[in-house]
């Protein structure tokens, strides 16, 4: 369950972070704040918008759905779901996939970083390990 | 359990308060607002080339536009490597924001400060590579602070150049310059003075500085 806990309590700070970055992406946030970072740089590059949408927006829908999955998962009758766990898992490995893609663009073709794009790195690799850790520990079969 | 679903709401209501207030706070002015026409330094541009160059070519660009992006990116690099460096032509870069773009005055200041500090043309490029910025509308400050970051630019220098808008009065010169010149879009170009009509396209410009250099043969 606290892993469950953990998950709920990142996917709601990477939603803001990622609610932060596509509001700013709108014309909403009128400036990022980024410290001596790039921010700005690789949030106007071409790399921000994939198939025609912000890639910010690709996050608010995923942090959003990893949060009520793991708001369910709390939930008593499925506490003990398998499938839930499974669901877990897959959205999170499907964002740390995207989060590697996103990481390497930064690193190795912009040659910036974006802090807000580390913090949500950062979030989606430790859920990710935690949705892991969760399926380990879930039951074989289904209730 | 209570004690978690109650982190949970005073996350999110810290975190949206945030960003609401983030949303309210007044933006920045639009940096292409009119400004205060200081008195002509004399200055006429900054220059690629040899100053004994037979040829000079003066070009009429605008950071925000479309076309002048295409034609630095894609042409502009030819024609360095084939006229500028081989000592045939000296360019000539003059600014003439359009009335129409929200933020390419701005931008020509940008450039303008980084010239101050010796790098006008790596701006230049920055400007005219980066160019996601002008389709997106939106105030590009926090961006172009970046590109003079990156360009090991000084920039508290950078700031108080921009802040100061120093050199509002050399673009405006140099817009009416062009004006007076007959410049109605851009890029336009200049070869030796006199209009060009050509396609702005490097083998263009090559063959027209092929023909001209066999004249002053």
């Amino acid at each position: 369950m606290i892993r469950r806990q953990a998950i709920v309590l990142l996917a709601l700070v990477g939603l803001l972070v990622a609610t932060y970055l596509w509001l700013y992406k709108i014309g909403v946030l009128g400036e990022l704040q980024c410290g001596t970072g790039s921010c700005e740089y690789v949030q106007t590059s071409g790399y921000a918008q994939l198939l025609g949408l912000p890639v910010a927006l690709y996050g608010v829908a995923g942090y959003a759905t990893l949060l009520a999955l793991g708001l369910a998962g709390l939930q008593r009758r499925f506490a003990s779901d398998r499938r839930l766990s499974v669901l877990l898992a897959a959205l999170a490995t499907a964002g740390f996939g995207f989060t590697i893609y996103l990481t390497a663009i930064e690193l190795f073709v912009l040659h910036a970083i974006c802090r807000w794009c580390v913090a949500s790195a950062v979030i989606m690799s430790a859920t990710w390990v935690l949705s892991l850790a969760d399926l380990r520990r879930a039951p074989a079969t289904t209730p | 359990m209570k004690g978690f679903y109650l982190l949970l709401v005073g996350v999110a209501v810290i975190g949206g308060g945030v960003l609401w207030y983030g949303s309210q706070r007044t933006p920045a002015p639009a940096p292409s607002a009119p400004v205060a026409v200081a008195a002509a330094d004399g200055f006429r541009g900054y220059t690629l080339g040899s100053d004994s160059a037979a040829i000079e070519i003066t070009e009429y660009s605008d950071f925000e536009c479309p076309f002048c992006a295409s034609f630095a990116t894609v042409q502009m690099p030819v024609i360095r490597e084939q006229l500028i460096a081989t000592g045939k032509v000296r360019w000539r870069y003059r600014d003439f924001p359009l009335p129409t773009h929200a933020y390419s005055r701005f931008a020509a200041l940008a450039a303008q400060c980084a010239g101050e500090q010796g790098k006008f043309w790596e701006m230049h490029d920055q400007l005219f590579t980066n160019h996601q910025w002008a389709q997106t509308g939106k105030n590009p400050r926090g961006l172009f602070r970046e590109f003079a970051r990156g360009l090991g630019l000084d920039v508290d220098k950078y700031d108080a150049c921009m802040d100061g808008q120093r050199y509002a009065g050399r673009v405006q010169a140099s817009v009416q310059e062009g004006e007076a010149r007959g410049v109605k879009g851009t890029p336009s170009f200049y070869v030796n003075g006199r209009p060009y009509q050509g396609r702005s396209a490097s083998d263009d410009f090559k063959a027209l500085v092929d023909s001209l250099t066999k004249k002053h043969k």
